[in-house]
């Protein structure tokens, strides 16, 4: 992981978000506040626009300055929950040092927690973190294999599954919790969110 | 679409510095990051009060800073919660020393903001967070109740009490002692429509409401064929009364709020109709606020809050206060 992998890689998740954007616009707009996507690609935004400042800058001061940027230029909950994300991730140890596969393996492990432990959602609460957590679980698996690539390939179904999981889930966190049984038939926004994220950083890895 | 707005990016800062502007008595806007907060400095010892939110709720919260309520609000953007850095920094702004109260609205998006600013604020702070709405059943499958407009009525008490040397512990008590106290149920006729989306966040059909709805347009009990005004209030007040449970000889206070596009000439009818129903059911209606208060956009529709009120909150409720939306008695 090197602070052009993250920039190339925020310009192809902005690219593959706006082509989706009205997809997940409606689904919030089924069981939210119909704010998710804003959210995403004024966030999505404000990163590639950091390519200047941060281009020339060592990993960990790239990543604290995406995050700051994320945490206050977002708002809502995905603000708040990238915003730690990227928090956590740039307070990793070693990050002068060669980030290999493993490494960053540890670095997205660790983001993740601190999602769930900000936004208290676990696995079936119809989140992003149905997505997020497994996800999580199969890189954990991963990270010590040399040939990573057929791994990833595993993360991106995963991924699938668990975003089309949550279509037929009660909500228990979110603005959908209020819905009770009326939020259920309809995929989670943040969850089609997250999962288009890592289905492209993935296939972008593989590729490479 | 048809908003006064000349591009999506700017919509809200021009919105906050003609606020601004139009009450420069009473406030200041400060940009980047966004917070409204008193012209006046809190005065030495008094605890400040903030609250803040997703914007499209105006007057909430900004036009409630001001003498005798909010000392700081921090405004996100339309129906989205604001950011950390906001609520640091408001806090800096006004803490005189006596520490900072947060007032959020249940959502997990403020609840999450307002968390992440609290710790990145190193002076003393607290927070309450108000969910009063009845039309969402707090159950295992939910993380509770809505917070919806009796956030005003919070606001307003717990402001008194800050303005009368309450100290945070004694803010925070009364403040839950309010938003338990409470219950609020809305109803929509139409959809509003964010400016960034561009259309309706909800199609209704032109005889139908949806019951139950929440500020941000967000779906609620169900969705019925019009009725008349009285069955709409009575239906309401049902589900209220159902949750709050008041006593026959207890004071109460009816606030019949607004959603953004319902006139004032309707919601005084609304309010007739519920004090005709609670006088029947032998409910004393002892205090009053009919207004656009917590509104959703461009909504028409309109909510109806409950405050049972024993003397401590009728004394606070009293007291005075200057705010670019709420003043009396001074």
């Amino acid at each position: 992981m090197s602070v052009s992998f993250l920039i190339s890689q925020a310009k192809s998740v902005q690219k593959v978000i706006d082509e989706n954007s009205a997809e997940i616009e409606v689904l919030d707009q089924k069981i939210g506040d119909g704010d998710h996507i804003f959210n995403i690609q004024r966030g999505l935004k404000l990163v590639v626009e950091l390519e200047d400042a941060i281009k020339d800058l060592p990993l960990a001061k790239a990543l604290n300055m995406i995050a700051m940027k994320v945490l206050s230029g977002i708002g809502g909950s995905s603000g708040a929950l990238f915003g730690t994300f990227f928090m956590t991730m740039a307070k990793s140890s070693d990050l002068d040092k060669d980030v290999d596969f493993n490494k960053a393996c540890e670095m997205i492990i660790s983001g993740i927690k601190a999602m769930k432990e900000r936004g208290k959602a676990d696995v079936g609460e119809k989140t992003m973190m149905d997505v997020l957590l497994p996800v999580s679980e199969k890189l954990n698996e991963l990270k010590n294999e040399s040939e990573f690539k057929p791994g990833l390939n595993e993360v991106i179904k995963i991924a699938e599954e668990r975003m089309l999981s949550t279509k037929d889930m009660l909500a228990t966190k979110g603005r959908a919790s209020f819905l009770g049984e009326r939020a259920k038939g309809h995929i989670d926004p943040g969850a089609r969110s997250s999962q288009l994220i890592i289905d492209t950083i993935c296939k972008s890895v593989i590729n490479n | 679409m048809k908003k006064f707005i000349n591009n999506n990016d700017d919509f809200l800062k021009e919105s906050l510095t003609g606020f601004g502007k139009a009450h420069s008595d009473i406030i200041n806007v400060n940009l980047d990051p966004s917070f409204v907060s008193r012209k006046n400095k809190t005065k030495d010892g008094k605890v400040s009060l903030i609250s803040g939110g997703g914007s499209g709720h105006e007057p909430m919260h900004g036009g409630f800073v001001g003498h005798g309520m909010l000392d700081a609000a921090c405004p996100g953007f339309v129906f989205s919660a604001p950011t950390p850095d906001q609520m640091q920094a408001a806090a800096e702004h006004v803490d005189s020393g006596a520490g900072v109260l947060f007032i959020v609205k249940n959502y997990s998006g403020d609840i999450m903001n307002f968390e992440m600013g609290a710790e990145m604020y190193s002076g003393k702070n607290d927070s309450i967070i108000t969910n009063d709405d009845v039309a969402v059943e707090d159950s295992t499958f939910t993380t509770g109740r809505r917070g919806v407009a009796a956030t005003v009525l919070v606001e307003k008490i717990v402001g008194s009490l800050a303005e009368h040397n309450g100290s945070l512990e004694e803010c925070k008590k009364l403040g839950e002692k309010v938003n338990k106290n409470a219950g609020t149920m809305g109803v929509a006729f139409t959809s509003c429509t964010v400016p960034a989306a561009g259309k309706p966040t909800f199609d209704i059909g032109d005889d139908e409401m949806e019951f139950g709805v929440g500020i941000h347009g967000e779906p609620g009990r169900k969705r019925e064929k019009i009725q008349p005004s009285k069955t709409i209030v009575g239906n309401i007040l049902e589900a209220i009364l159902d949750n709050l449970k008041p006593e026959k000889n207890e004071k109460n206070l009816l606030f019949i709020n607004g959603m953004g596009g319902t006139p004032l000439t309707e919601l005084y009818l609304v309010y007739e109709d519920a004090c005709q129903i609670l006088q029947s059911k032998g409910i004393e209606v002892t205090k009053s606020l009919v207004g656009n208060y917590c509104t959703s956009l461009e909504m028409q529709g309109a909510s109806i809050t409950l405050l049972k009120c024993d003397d401590e909150i009728l004394k606070h409720w009293d007291a005075p206060v200057h705010t670019a939306a709420m003043r009396w008695g001074m």
